[in-house]
């Protein structure tokens, strides 16, 4: 499993921009919405969780369908899945290098996000903790729809009808906290139900998955 | 010796179509099979279900008495398969691709690497290579950690005549220690005493 990882990264190094090109998308799709709001730090505060939430999550979706499909075109899944190693472990392993690879890029660029949408400076710590849990979820759910949906044609325009309606409460706790920091409230009881999902995700999606790449 | 690979009455579907029904074979350690017949005859297919990659639709498949599907992880740990794709990813060096195969098998790359005359070409991306030299390559992963079984799909094709010779060596090397070989092909392979098996009419 380790070994995947790692793989997964060095595969990752050696095409950054991959990675870049979500940090990015993330970026401009934070950029577009003072041009379509209108420049009022008011209206775009109101907005910003809400909009850091979605283009993230938006983001993070981007390599997802190249997950497993780069994988069985060259013919390493076949290997991969012959090794004896466990499907949900190398499920998993997957999950975690996408988190690493697109997840981790993102939250280093939320502040610059964040100062895009006029969100007030209180809220940034926690959002860059949100858009953690939030991503983490998303790239174990990601895999899970990447594994149902390889083999699939059209499983690039599948993956998202089929991951993102399963992401909805995660949008909703993680705008949830972001808006509570940022108005001085409290979002621990938001990120603890975001914990709490990934708890949840993190045991059934790679097992899922793997179930998905065993038949597939 | 007793059989050690033993199938029973298999059959096999692929997208609702019968590939083939009604298999069975057998193979004792040191033995070496050889798949033939016309395009979709299922030879890539049944290598597949050997793999453990396809259940099969009927039948028993078994390892020393044992069913291969009650313990997938222990199929896995002595199969080595090859497909018809070398599973290569352009941007890693043959060092490195063995390397990984070889944490997750155990063995040595570099003796990998040299087993079919790569060691030269070891630090170069694998994207350079020609597609004899990235057949060499997947050729040389089935080395790693020394399992029983190996399951081959056309292994030469792209292949010169002295990877052939080298290719012959591993075979007759693996064979010596008792280890089985299942090949599926249309070219002449260098496995001296080889059964055959043929396999049915394309549909």
């Amino acid at each position: 499993m380790i070994a995947v990882f790692l793989r997964e990264l060095r595969l990752a190094l050696r095409h950054p921009a991959e990675a870049l090109a979500a940090v990015l998308f993330f970026v401009i799709v934070c950029a577009l919405f003072p041009f379509g709001v209108g420049p009022s730090p008011d209206a775009l505060a109101r907005l910003a969780p809400g909009a850091l939430v979605t283009a993230a999550l938006l983001a993070a979706l981007l390599p997802l369908d190249r997950l497993f499909a780069a994988e069985a075109e060259d013919g390493s899944l076949d290997l991969l899945l012959t090794t004896g190693l466990p499907p949900a472990g190398l499920a998993a392993a997957k999950a975690a290098a996408h988190w690493a690879v697109t997840g981790l890029p993102l939250l280093l660029a939320t502040p610059v996000a964040a100062a895009l949408l006029a969100l007030p400076v209180e809220g940034w710590g926690v959002a860059v903790l949100t858009l953690a849990l939030a991503s983490a979820v998303l790239s174990l759910l990601g895999t899970l729809g990447a594994a149902l949906t390889l083999g699939a044609r059209r499983g690039g325009v599948l993956l998202p009808l089929l991951v993102l309606p399963l992401a909805v409460p995660v949008v909703i706790f993680a705008a949830g906290a972001i808006e509570a920091a940022a108005g001085g409230g409290e979002a621990r009881p938001f990120l603890l139900l975001l914990g709490a999902f990934l708890a949840g995700a993190l045991p059934l999606a790679p097992l899922a998955a793997g179930a998905a790449l065993r038949e597939g | 010796m007793a059989d050690v690979l033993a199938a029973e009455d298999l059959a096999a579907r692929r997208g609702g179509r019968v590939v083939f029904a009604g298999l069975s074979l057998r193979a004792a350690p040191g033995e070496a099979l050889l798949l033939l017949g016309p395009n979709g005859a299922g030879k890539s297919t049944l290598l597949r279900v050997l793999a453990g990659l396809l259940r099969p639709a009927a039948g028993s498949l078994a390892w020393s008495g044992e069913e291969v599907a009650l313990d997938a992880a222990a199929h896995g740990a002595r199969t080595r398969y090859l497909g018809h794709q070398d599973a290569i990813k352009p941007s890693l060096t043959p060092r490195e691709d063995l390397g990984f195969w070889a944490r997750l098998r155990g063995g040595d790359p570099e003796a990998a690497l040299a087993s079919m005359g790569l060691s030269g070409l070891g630090g170069l991306p694998c994207r350079t290579l020609s597609a004899g030299q990235r057949r060499r390559l997947a050729l040389a992963r089935l080395t790693l950690g020394g399992a029983p079984l190996w399951l081959l799909d056309e292994p030469t094709l792209g292949l010169d005549t002295a990877s052939v010779v080298r290719l012959g060596a591993l075979l007759a090397a693996h064979r010596a220690r008792g280890g089985i070989v299942l090949a599926a092909t249309h070219l002449p392979l260098p496995l001296p005493g080889a059964r055959e098996v043929a396999m049915g009419r394309a549909a």
